[in-house]
């Protein structure tokens, strides 16, 4: 295990706007290592999705740009790649998953149509071998008669199985690395626990590293090794996933845990609420861009963006609250 | 009727027709979107109702404020049966009950200003003689709900997509409470937000019911969120309500099947929880609501389905205290 398969670093993507440049990821590093689940969470425009599409080379160009930074896969930098090495890259060593399993898949063709294309695009197989595999995988991700059902068109699956078809698409060619944006914050909780089981399983059993975008603490909780907390286009925190969640150092860390109601202890009263409205991301000006909705904000957040605090490895905090400590 | 209840839904079924034919339309078949369903909201609790996507929740809603109007069954509110209230009774009972809507950005008007949003619904009255109040009160009224939902009144000339999502369901809010209702039926109002401004509009809900003695019904998929808001919570399954109990008592004792698979399906946000925590997870999906049942709606599902199951349908039975379950286990 914990041989690094992933390593961004410094990755920042800007969009120009007519109202300014948006610094959706604006320095964001991580590592991925094999096998492992990093979970990335944050509010929306925070830039968990951005980053990832920049990861793929999916951001649209103009008016998104990836500024600078490096995403080294096995030695190689993904931003240095031309066009067709990208697209070897896609599919077939980075799958994704994304949220809407009924926009992701297209509702003209069936579903062996667009599995065997995949396959056949990017292994050496023909046809038939192309479909066998297309229908293990199916198999795989627990789609009942799958010889059958895989004639059969987007619409005749319901959003959970769709959301089986994609997955058994994103792993058909063996993927070191899966990316799942929200993959179940479309679905109903029953069906989200049957998807989430078979991600879980399948990954453990393919050796497949995931990122697992979510802005579902609970979710990230329950399947995650690693988190990285998002806020403004910046990672605020990162640790292990019980680091995070029994210790977590940034306030904004604390404030999100704190303010998600939980089943299991039922509070009456008053939720914790971090107060305030996330910032706009155009033309933030050197600080910490929590600090308006901090509580304890000092003098030194509203002027210069805290540094990166490390405490051990893997575990990263950028508040100025840890400066001083060791 | 009990002088505590405001409103009371008995055997309320909302069937929509499926329809054949160009020329000649003919009736096929029917979406059961509720199928006999019985409620009581008590004054100023918080009702949660809470189901999968298609379990019927938005429409109980809608058939409460007759937005649709249900093909059987009764809704009292105040002792009167809004389903054969004629068209200006309904207008003057609508004036206690008052919808907040899921999403922020399209159930406000794009081209009214947000001072205009909140006081449509008294302009509306004023210009019908059902409410006697001037123009310049209506202008006073709309700062003052502007501040008690937390916006500055300075921005009632601005227009939604000034605001985000969060300030927009706030206006939303400011607009149901104009009329000063009664029953607030609110349709997933957090469900579209982020975490930190669900709690805060979580806490604003809680605020204004206090001040105001405001009554929800409250619809939720998120059942941590409804745990948290309601006083009592029922849980609806394919159109029909299969458990009511308090929310404390549902969650240390679910009863139904449904109840403990849904419950055991909701994330919890601790790692050691989580990591031991043993999932009920169900196999297959919702079924279409399109064909009458004679057997238990969860059957198809069910893990502890039986041989009676199959043929009869289990009616909502009083347990201990509050807690009322449909199930034959019982």
């Amino acid at each position: 295990m914990s041989e690094v398969i992933l390593k961004v670093n410094d990755l920042k993507t800007y969009f120009n706007t007519d109202d300014g440049i948006v610094k959706a990821v604006d320095g964001v590093s991580f590592e991925l290592e094999k096998g492992e689940m990093l979970g990335i969470v944050g509010e929306s425009g925070s830039g968990k999705s951005v980053t990832n599409l920049s990861l793929m080379k999916l951001i649209p160009s103009p008016p998104g740009k990836i500024m600078s930074g490096t995403a080294m896969l096995d030695g190689v930098d993904i931003f240095k790649m031309n066009d067709n090495e990208i697209r070897k890259l896609r599919g077939n060593r980075i799958g994704m998953i994304f949220q809407d399993p009924m926009t992701s898949l297209n509702p003209f063709l069936r579903i062996s149509t667009q599995m065997i294309e995949t396959i056949m695009l990017h292994q050496d197989k023909d046809k038939s071998a192309a479909r066998a595999r297309a229908v293990e995988m199916l198999e795989m991700v627990g789609i009942p008669n799958p010889s059958k059902r895989i004639n059969d068109y987007p619409h005749q699956f319901s959003g959970g199985m769709r959301q089986r078809v994609m997955i058994a698409m994103a792993l058909s060619c063996d993927p070191e690395i899966l990316i799942a944006d929200e993959p179940t914050s479309a679905l109903d909780v029953t069906i989200q626990a049957q998807i989430i089981e078979v991600m879980q399983e399948l990954c453990r059993k393919l050796n497949t590293a995931v990122i697992m975008i979510t802005h579902d603490l609970g979710v990230v909780a329950g399947i995650c090794d690693k988190v990285c907390v998002m806020y403004a286009g910046r990672i605020v925190e990162k640790g292990s996933n019980d680091e995070i969640f029994k210790d977590p150092k940034h306030p904004y860390t604390q404030g999100l845990i704190k303010s998600v109601p939980r089943l299991d202890r039922p509070s009456k009263g008053r939720l914790y609420s971090i107060e305030g409205q996330p910032p706009n991301v155009i033309d933030l000006p050197e600080c910490c861009p929590f600090h308006p909705r901090c509580e304890k904000a000092m003098d030194k957040c509203r002027n210069t963006y805290p540094p990166l605090k490390v405490f051990g490895k893997g575990r990263e905090v950028s508040c100025w609250l840890y400066e001083g400590e060791k | 009727m009990a002088d505590n209840i405001l409103l009371q839904v008995r055997n309320l079924k909302m069937h929509f027709p499926i329809e054949e034919g160009i020329l000649l339309r003919k009736k096929v078949g029917a979406i059961r979107a509720i199928d006999g369903i019985d409620l009581d909201i008590e004054k100023g609790e918080t009702l949660g109702l809470v189901g999968e996507s298609g379990c019927g929740k938005s429409t109980t809603a809608r058939c409460i404020a007759q937005l649709h109007k249900p093909t059987g069954g009764e809704v009292l509110f105040q002792g009167k049966d809004l389903c054969k209230a004629t068209g200006s009774e309904l207008l003057s009972a609508r004036m206690g009950i008052q919808m907040i809507f899921q999403d922020p950005y399209a159930s406000l008007n794009p081209r009214m200003t947000a001072g205009n949003i909140i006081a449509e619904p008294m302009v509306i009255y004023r210009e019908r003689k059902m409410l006697d109040i001037s123009k310049k009160e209506i202008t006073s009224r709309v700062e003052d709900l502007m501040e008690k939902v937390g916006l500055s009144k300075h921005f009632k000339n601005r227009y939604p997509h000034e605001f985000s999502g969060g300030q927009r369901q706030r206006i939303g809010v400011a607009r149901a409470l104009s009329l000063n209702p009664k029953l607030i039926l609110a349709d997933e109002p957090v469900s579209a937000l982020d975490v930190s401004i669900q709690s805060q509009i979580l806490n604003l809900l809680d605020d204004l019911q206090k001040e105001f003695d405001l009554t929800f019904l409250f619809i939720a998929h998120d059942l941590a969120v409804i745990q948290h808001i309601s006083t009592r919570v029922a849980v609806m399954y394919l159109g029909r309500i299969v458990e009511i109990s308090t929310a404390e008592e549902l969650y240390k004792k679910p009863l139904h099947p449904y109840t403990e698979a849904l419950m055991s399906a909701v994330p919890i946000p601790d790692p050691d929880i989580e990591r031991n925590r043993k999932r009920i997870i169900l196999t297959g999906d919702v079924p279409s609501p399109d064909k009458e049942r004679f057997g238990c709606y969860f059957y198809d599902r069910c893990p502890k389905r039986m041989e009676k199951c199959k043929s009869s349908i289990p009616q909502l039975k009083v347990m201990e205290g509050k807690h009322q379950v449909a199930c034959f286990l019982h």
